[in-house]
C-alpha cells in the first residue's frame, strides 16, 4: 500500500510535467497538423537558460533567496524560449505550411538537432548539476509515503498552469481565435482571424509552457544537460497521442497517466517478468503505450481534433 | 559546403552524357580508394565506411524516397544485422557460421523486424509512423544496452568484440592480401567487396523502381487515397518497403559488424538515423545517384572537417572553438533545415524517368 | 438489359447527421446513368460509399450478382469499378504515362523476385502494360503528353488523364465525379465525346455532374438524390417533368 501510495505520488510529479509539455504538442499538432519535434528541446532551453541565470545572478548577488533565484531563473527562461519557438516556426515552418507532408517534418528533425547543437556549444556536453532551489528535504512521512516540498511545489505549479491555459484557451479572444483556426484556417481566415498571428501565439504559448516544464524537470532531477529534452519531449508525445491528438484535456490526462504508468511500471516490471527486465526499461513504457494506443485505440482517450487538411 | 546552394539548377556540364557517364563513374569507383591509399590509409577506411553507408542510404531511400514514409528508426535495422553477425560469427557464443549464412540470416531477421513494426503502424497518419520508428529505434537500442542480464546475450554497452571478419572463399578479408609479391590492403579488399555490394543494390532497387511496384510505391508516396482508388493495396505495399528496406539494412549491419569486428549500442544511437535520413534529404530523396552523392558527402564530412575545419581554426582563432564532432552536427542540421526550405528536392532531384529511357531504347 | 450494378437501401450517417437514406438504383450495362441532385444531396457521398472511400452503414451495392466489400476502395475496383475524383488527384510527380501504367497495377503480376531478377514473364509482362498504356492515352486524346508531368499537364488533360488512368484498371464500371467541373465549352464537348466513344466501347459509365446540359444530352437514364434520398429515377425527359425534382432545384422545400 505504502508502495502505491509512493508509487502514485512519484507519478504524478512526472506526469504533470509530461502534460506540460505534451500541450505544446498537441497545440500545435491540432492546428498544424505537424509534430513539432523540436518541441522538446524548448524544454531543454528552459533549463539552461533558467540555470544560467541562477548561476550568473547568483555569483553577482550572493545570498539571495532561492525563491527569488527561481523566479529570476524562470523570468528569463520563459520569454527565451518562446522567442525560440516564434522564430522555429516563423523561419522554419511557415514556408513550409502547403508543402508536401515530408518537408516540415525533416525541417523539424533538423531543428531539434540544430538547438541540441547550440545548446552543445554554449553550454558543452556535460552534465549540470541543477540547484535545489525548492527543498528537496522529505517532509513528516505522510501514511508513510514520502513527500518533498519540491514534489508538491512541481503538481501545484502544473496544475495551476493547465489550468490557466484551459481558462486562457475557453474564455479569452485569442483562445477563439485558437479554436477556429484550429477547425480551418481558410475560414477562420475569411472570418477576420489572423491565422499567422494565431499559429505564432500558439507556439509562443506551448513554448512558454515548454520552458516551465524545463525548470521543474531539472529541479526534479538535479541536472541539466544539452540532450536532455529528448526522452521527456518523446513521451509528452505519446501523452498528447495517449489523450488524443488536438485535445487539450486529453494532453493533461495522457501525461498525467503516462506518468502512472511509468512509475508503476518501473515499481513492479521485475515481479512482472519474474526479474527478467529490471527499472532501467522505465523508459520503454512510453513506447509501448504509444504503440499500443496508435493500434488499438489511435484517436486516444479523449478522442482526438485535428485540423481539416483537406 | 554545398548544403547552402541556390535554388538555381546545377549547371548544364554537369550533366554528362550517359555513354560518358556511366564508364567515367565505374572507373571513378574502382579508382577511388587507390587515389586514397596514396593519401593515407585513414581515407580507405572512411571510403569503405562511406560504401556501406551508400548501402544504408540505398535502403532508406527505399523506403523514405520511393514510398514517402519518414522512418526514423531504421538503424535498428542495421543494429539487427550487426548483432546477427555478431552473436553467429563471434567468440561470444562461440558459433562461427561463414557469411552465406549470417548475412542472409541477419538480412531476414531485419526484415521480420520491418514487417513485425509496420504490420500494425503503417495503416497510421504518416507523421505518427515517424514517431512510432523513433521509438522502436530506442526501444532496440535500450535492450541492446540492458539485455547483459539476468542473461548475458548483448554484453550490454561494452558491445562484443573479437567478430569474425568477412571470409570470402577462404579469402579473409581482414588481412593483407600477398598476391604475386603486391601488398593488397585489407582496406582495400573490403573496399572492392562493399563496392560490389553497392553496385548489387543498385541494379536491384533500380529495376524495382521502374516496375510495377516502384510505380505503386510512388503513386502512394503523391496520393494515397488515388492509389487505393485504382486498386493498389497501400498497405501490403508499404510492407513490402519497410521489409525491403529494412533488408539493406540488415546487410550492411552484418557488414558493418564483420569490418569493425566489434559491435555496441553506441553505434546505433539515433543520431545514425538522422545521418542516414540527412544523406537522403541532402542528395535528392528518391534519386539513386543523389543518395549515393549524399552519403559519401556525409560521410567524408567528419574527415574533412578534422583535416581542415581544425587547422582553419587554429590558424584564425588561434584555438579550436568547435570541435570536428559539434560541427558536423551543426552541419547537419542546418542542411536539413536549409535543403526542405531552399532545394526540397535535393542536390541531384529525381529526375531519371522510366519512360524516357525505356522509350527511347525502344 | 441486363443489370451491372444494384444499390439496395444504401445508408451512411455522419455522426446524427443521414446522408444518405435507403438510396436504391439500379446501372444496366452498356449504359450512361447520370446522378445529380443539388448541393449537399450526397452524390459524392453516394460515389465514396460505393467506391469504398466510406464504409456503408447499412444496405449494399451488388456488382454482377456479388456484393462489393465495403470500405476496401483497393478491392472494389477488382470488381470493376473505377472513378475520379472532383478534385483531380493525380500522382503528381509521375508523367502521365506513368499514371497509366499505375492504373494498371492490379491488373499485372510480377512479383518482387520476378522483378529483381527481371524474369523474361516480368519483362514481357512491362512492355505489354506500356504499350497498353500508351494505346490508352491516345485514346483519351493525350498521347502525345505521354512523358509530360502530370502536375505540368493542362487542366482539361489533367481530367482526361485521370480518366485514363481508371480505363486502365479496365473497369466495367466507370464512375465519373463531376468530370467537367471547371471546364471550358471546348473541353466539355470534348469530354463528352470522350464519354460517349468510352460508352461505345462497351463501358458502363456512373455519372456524378452539375452541368444539367450535360448530363440531358450524355445520360441514358438519371437519378436524383436530394437530402440524401432518391426523389426520381428515369429518362432524361422523365426527370426534368418530374415535380419533386422541380421542387428540389427550385428550393421549394428548402425555405426553414
Amino acid at each position: 500500500m505504502e508502495t502505491f501510495l509512493q508509487q502514485t505520488l512519484n507519478g504524478l510529479v512526472s506526469g504533470s510535467i509530461y502534460a506540460l509539455v505534451a500541450l505544446g504538442y498537441t497545440m500545435v499538432y491540432g492546428i498544424l497538423g505537424l509534430i513539432n519535434f523540436a518541441h522538446g528541446d524548448l524544454l531543454m532551453v528552459g533549463a539552461l537558460v533558467a540555470l544560467q541565470t541562477v548561476t550568473l545572478l547568483n555569483a553577482a548577488v550572493p545570498g539571495l533567496h532561492p525563491v527569488i533565484l527561481l523566479l529570476a531563473g524562470v523570468a528569463v527562461a520563459v520569454p527565451v524560449c518562446m522567442a525560440v519557438g516564434y522564430l522555429i516556426e516563423r523561419i522554419g515552418y511557415r514556408r513550409l505550411r502547403n508543402a508536401p507532408r515530408l518537408a516540415p517534418l525533416i525541417t523539424a528533425i533538423g531543428v531539434s538537432f540544430l538547438l541540441q547543437t547550440l545548446a552543445m556549444i554554449i553550454w558543452g556536453r556535460e552534465f549540470h548539476v541543477f540547484p535545489q532551489l525548492v527543498s528537496t528535504t522529505p517532509m513528516e512521512p505522510m501514511a508513510g509515503v514520502v513527500v518533498s516540498p519540491l514534489q508538491i511545489f512541481t503538481i501545484v505549479v502544473a496544475f495551476a498552469l493547465m489550468g490557466g491555459l484551459m481558462l486562457l484557451v475557453n474564455k479569452s479572444r485569442l483562445g477563439r481565435a485558437m479554436r477556429a483556426t484550429a477547425e480551418n484556417h481558410r475560414v477562420a481566415g475569411l472570418m477576420g482571424i489572423n491565422a499567422n498571428g494565431v499559429i505564432a501565439a500558439t507556439f509562443i504559448i506551448g513554448s512558454g509552457l515548454a520552458a516551465l516544464a524545463g525548470v521543474l524537470f531539472a529541479s526534479n532531477y538535479a541536472i541539466a544537460h544539452y540532450a536532455m529534452g529528448f526522452t521527456p519531449g518523446l513521451k509528452a508525445f505519446t501523452a498528447a497521442v495517449l489523450g488524443g491528438i488536438g485535445n487539450l484535456p486529453g494532453a493533461m490526462v495522457g501525461g498525467l497517466v503516462l506518468g502512472l504508468v511509468e512509475s508503476f511500471g518501473a515499481g513492479y516490471i521485475e515481479h512482472l517478468t519474474f526479474g527478467f527486465l529490471n527499472s532501467s526499461y522505465q523508459d520503454i513504457f512510453a513506447f509501448v503505450i504509444l504503440g499500443a494506443v496508435l493500434i488499438f485505440r489511435p484517436s486516444g482517450l479523449l478522442g482526438e481534433r485535428v485540423a481539416d487538411r483537406a | 559546403m554545398t548544403t547552402t546552394s541556390s535554388t538555381l539548377p546545377l549547371p548544364a556540364s554537369f550533366a554528362l552524357d550517359r555513354r560518358i557517364q556511366r564508364p567515367l563513374v565505374i572507373l571513378l569507383a574502382l579508382a577511388a580508394p587507390l587515389v586514397a591509399l596514396a593519401m593515407g590509409k585513414s581515407w580507405v577506411r572512411v571510403l569503405d565506411f562511406a560504401l556501406l553507408y551508400v548501402l544504408l542510404a540505398i535502403g532508406l531511400n527505399l523506403v523514405v524516397g520511393f514510398a514517402g514514409l519518414l522512418d526514423l528508426g531504421y538503424i535498428a535495422f542495421y543494429a539487427v544485422g550487426a548483432y546477427t553477425w555478431a552473436f553467429l560469427a563471434s567468440p561470444h557464443f562461440g558459433i562461427h557460421l561463414p557469411f552465406w549464412i549470417v548475412l542472409p540470416l541477419g538480412a531476414a531477421f531485419a526484415a521480420l523486424a520491418g514487417i513485425a513494426l509496420g504490420f500494425p503502424t503503417l495503416r497510421l497518419r504518416g507523421d505518427y509512423l515517424a514517431i512510432v520508428t523513433l521509438g522502436f529505434g530506442e526501444i532496440i537500442r535500450i535492450f541492446m544496452n540492458n539485455l547483459n542480464q539476468p542473461i548475458n546475450i548483448t554484453n550490454g554497452p561494452q558491445g562484443i568484440d573479437s567478430i569474425d571478419p568477412l571470409t570470402i572463399a577462404g579469402l579473409d578479408l581482414s588481412r593483407d592480401l600477398d598476391l604475386f609479391g603486391f601488398q593488397i590492403s585489407s582496406l582495400l579488399l573490403y573496399y572492392y567487396a562493399f563496392l560490389a555490394c553497392v553496385v548489387f543494390a543498385i541494379i536491384l532497387v533500380r529495376r524495382l523502381q521502374i516496375s510495377r511496384i516502384g510505380r505503386a510505391w510512388a503513386a502512394i508516396r503523391d496520393d494515397e487515397l488515388a492509389a487505393k482508388a485504382i486498386g493498389i493495396d497501400t498497405r501490403m505495399m508499404k510492407l513490402l518497403a519497410f521489409a525491403l528496406g529494412a533488408t539493406f539494412g540488415g546487410v550492411s549491419g552484418g557488414l558493418f559488424a564483420a569490418f569493425q569486428g566489434f559491435v555496441s549500442p553506441e553505434s546505433f544511437s539515433l543520431m545514425e538515423s538522422i545521418v542516414v535520413l540527412t544523406m537522403i534529404v541532402l542528395g535528392g530523396m528518391g534519386n539513386l545517384a543523389g543518395v549515393v552523392v549524399g552519403a559519401i558527402m556525409l560521410t567524408a564530412l567528419p574527415e574533412l572537417l578534422r583535416h581542415f575545419a581544425v587547422p582553419m581554426q587554429m590558424a584564425l582563432f588561434g584555438k579550436t572553438l568547435l570541435d570536428p564532432e559539434v560541427l558536423r552536427m551543426l552541419l547537419l542540421s542546418l542542411a536539413m533545415i536549409v535543403m526542405m526550405l531552399v532545394r526540397p528536392a535535393g542536390l541531384l532531384p529525381a529526375r531519371t524517368r522510366y519512360a524516357h529511357r525505356d522509350r527511347r531504347n525502344a | 438489359m441486363i443489370t451491372l450494378l444494384e444499390s439496395r437501401a444504401v445508408n451512411k450517417r455522419f455522426g446524427g447527421l443521414k446522408a444518405l437514406t435507403d438510396v436504391s438504383l439500379t446501372i444496366r450495362k452498356g449504359e450512361v446513368y447520370g446522378l445529380i441532385g443539388p448541393n449537399g444531396a450526397g452524390k459524392t457521398t453516394f460515389f465514396n460509399v460505393l467506391t469504398g472511400a466510406y464504409a456503408i452503414d447499412g444496405g449494399e451495392f451488388v456488382m454482377n450478382g456479388s456484393e462489393l466489400p465495403s470500405a476496401k476502395p483497393h478491392l472494389v475496383v477488382q470488381h470493376g469499378i473505377a472513378r475520379t475524383f472532383q478534385n483531380i488527384r493525380l500522382f503528381r510527380e509521375l508523367t502521365a504515362l506513368e499514371n497509366v501504367m499505375a492504373g494498371h497495377h492490379i491488373r499485372s503480376s510480377a512479383g518482387v523476385w520476378g522483378i529483381l531478377t527481371q524474369s523474361r514473364a516480368a519483362r514481357e509482362e512491362e512492355r505489354l502494360m506500356q504499350e497498353r498504356a500508351l494505346e490508352i492515352l491516345d485514346y483519351v486524346g493525350i498521347g502525345r503528353h505521354a512523358d509530360t508531368v502530370a502536375r505540368n499537364l493542362s487542366y482539361g488533360d489533367q481530367r482526361r488523364l485521370e480518366i485514363a488512368r481508371a480505363l486502365a484498371t479496365e473497369p466495367q464500371l466507370l464512375a465519373l465525379d463531376e468530370p467537367a467541373a471547371g471546364m471550358n465549352a471546348t473541353e466539355t464537348a470534348g469530354l463528352r465525346t470522350l464519354v460517349e466513344t468510352i460508352r461505345k466501347d462497351g463501358i458502363t459509365v456512373l455519372l456524378i455532374e452539375h452541368d444539367v446540359k450535360l448530363i440531358m444530352g450524355l445520360c441514358d437514364r438519371v437519378a436524383v438524390l436530394d437530402f440524401g434520398k432518391k426523389i426520381a429515377e428515369g429518362t432524361p425527359a422523365e426527370v426534368q417533368r418530374d415535380p419533386d425534382v422541380i421542387r428540389a432545384y427550385l428550393g421549394g422545400h428548402r425555405a426553414h
